[in-house]
């Protein structure tokens, strides 16, 4: 467990340039004639590489980030962009999407699960299952392979789902509450995981969550977000090297401090 | 195993019944056949009956397939647009609402004597829950699947292919298993109205001319064959779709 006492002075993002760039963002929901101002005004760069955590209660507009990032959504006001592409196609096409729930297929094992973004994306089922295979080898699951998703626990569920979103080898992860779902147990070992996964294969990562702690443990900085309409409030660098160590990580002074001051923000 | 047994005590049950009836001084031999008397009228006229049963089944079966192909495409064809799903909606529902009984004889009048109209009339009575089921099962996926199949780039026959369809099976089979009971009823319905050869024209025949133990014979078979056909698309969807019976350990 080493610290990286500079990160905590200049923090990755004025080190390595942007991947991510939102500009004076907004997202106006209609309904009938009501309106609801998810998003405005949001400014946010991420780092290539950087992980980056964004904590809010719920219906900050959390989602709709994620969304608009991926290009599911277009901004009404300001601008989105990967790699200085503005374009929805061209988010989608930089950004691998992974939703709370785990949207596992019933019917198709996990091999198939896992390969379903490649075979999203024209690639014959049995080249996108070779693909797999590795990862699968790698993740510890080599025995559950051709386990359908209703034999599987919660957490080899989000597994698989997280196989199926790096599969397509995009640069950017975008992860919307990966673990809500799943008990406190399984979660902390998930989270364990996921910083483990990460080591092994290194991407942009931008996770939504509402568990300040899950941000802290995974992130290398935290931004969170205030609630209607989401701007960001306040952002904190985590001066940790990843991946973390728990025990180190629940310990550390200076995460218990950057704790209460997300806390405190988000209030 | 124990399903089995209860079964088949219900059915006794109703064989007891049923020849506890028929022994009444008060019912007329000639109008209601016994148990033992239909048995030997099935041993008696099998090759007359079988002979017969081959030519319904057959009917049946085109009919069943026909409302498969008519059922799926109807299906699919309202799930990808809109405008047809609610011009066609109440057009389908209207079909179900036109009495068979009244139709038959008209398709047999425009479509002649042949096994034509018999298998028009299963098809008109059997693509009606096959569509309706297979169209909700198209429209059950998750609009979540449908977002991540977005993010992920895939074209809407892929997403088609790869999650609708297969999503659609199980409701598929759940029409099919419909279709398959009510089936025979149409191909008897169609027989009824004008026909040379069938099981649904052997029991008309058979009342008219007082055949009482061969037309409960007929009934017996046509029962048997409806329930065989419901248990073939039962265990079709078994084999077929093997994940819905799987217990989720999430």
């Amino acid at each position: 467990m080493q610290v990286q006492a500079e990160a905590a002075q200049h923090g990755p993002s004025s080190i390595r340039g942007t991947l991510v760039a939102l500009k004076g963002v907004g997202r106006t929901f209609r309904s009938g004639k009501a309106e609801v101002r998810a998003l405005d005004d949001l400014e946010l760069e991420v780092a290539p590489g950087e992980a980056l955590g964004v904590v809010g209660v719920s219906g900050c507009g959390k989602s709709t980030l994620l969304e608009l990032i991926g290009g599911l959504q277009e901004p009404d006001a300001g601008t989105v962009a990967i790699g200085g592409e503005t374009a929805a196609a061209a988010r989608r096409g930089a950004c691998s999407y992974m939703p709370q729930r785990d949207m596992l297929l019933p019917w198709r094992d996990a091999l198939d699960n896992a390969g379903l973004a490649l075979e999203a994306q024209g690639l014959g089922r049995r080249e996108a299952r070779r693909r797999a295979e590795p990862l699968f080898e790698r993740f510890g699951l080599e025995e559950f392979k051709r386990a359908r998703p209703g034999t599987l626990s919660g957490g080899m569920r989000q597994r698989v789902a997280f196989m199926r979103t790096l599969l397509p080898g995009r640069p950017l992860l975008a992860l919307d509450e990966p673990f809500a779902a799943l008990d406190a147990i399984t979660r902390s070992s998930m989270q364990q995981w996921l910083a483990d996964a990460l080591v092994s294969e290194p991407r942009t990562v931008v996770l939504v969550t509402h568990d300040v702690e899950e941000a802290l443990f995974l992130c290398d900085r935290v931004v969170v977000m205030s609630s209607r309409p989401g701007h960001v409030v306040a952002s904190f660098t985590v001066p940790l090297e990843r991946p973390r160590d728990r025990t180190a990580a629940v310990t550390d002074p200076r995460l218990a401090s950057l704790r209460e001051q997300a806390l405190e923000a988000l209030r | 195993m124990r399903r089995v047994a209860l079964v088949a005590s219900l059915l006794a049950l109703f064989a007891l019944a049923w020849a506890w009836v028929a022994s009444l001084d008060s019912v007329d031999d000639l109008l209601v056949a016994s148990p033992d008397e239909t048995w030997k009228a099935l041993n008696d006229d099998w090759s007359l009956l079988i002979d017969n049963a081959w030519t319904t089944l057959h009917e049946v079966l085109l009919g069943l397939a026909t409302s498969i192909a008519l059922g799926v495409v109807f299906a699919l064809a309202m799930h990808l647009s809109r405008t047809l799903r609610e011009a066609a909606y109440p057009l389908l529902v209207a079909s179900q609402a036109v009495p068979i009984v009244v139709l038959a004889p008209i398709f047999v009048l425009a479509f002649d004597y042949g096994i034509g109209p018999k298998i028009a009339i299963v098809t008109l009575i059997c693509f009606f829950p096959i569509t309706v089921n297979v169209l909700d099962g198209l429209r059950s996926v998750d609009p979540g699947q449908l977002t991540l199949m977005r993010a992920f780039g895939a074209s809407r026959i892929r997403t088609l292919r790869s999650v609708e369809l297969p999503a659609a099976l199980p409701s598929f089979f759940s029409g099919l298993r419909i279709a398959a009971t009510v089936s025979v009823i149409g191909a008897v319905f169609g027989e009824w109205a004008g026909a040379d050869e069938g099981l649904g024209r052997l029991v008309l025949l058979g009342n008219d001319q007082l055949q009482t133990p061969r037309v409960y014979a007929g009934i017996v078979l046509l029962t048997l064959m409806a329930v065989a056909l419901f248990a073939l698309a039962s265990l079709a969807e078994r084999l077929i779709c093997p994940w819905t019976r799987e217990e989720r350990t999430a």
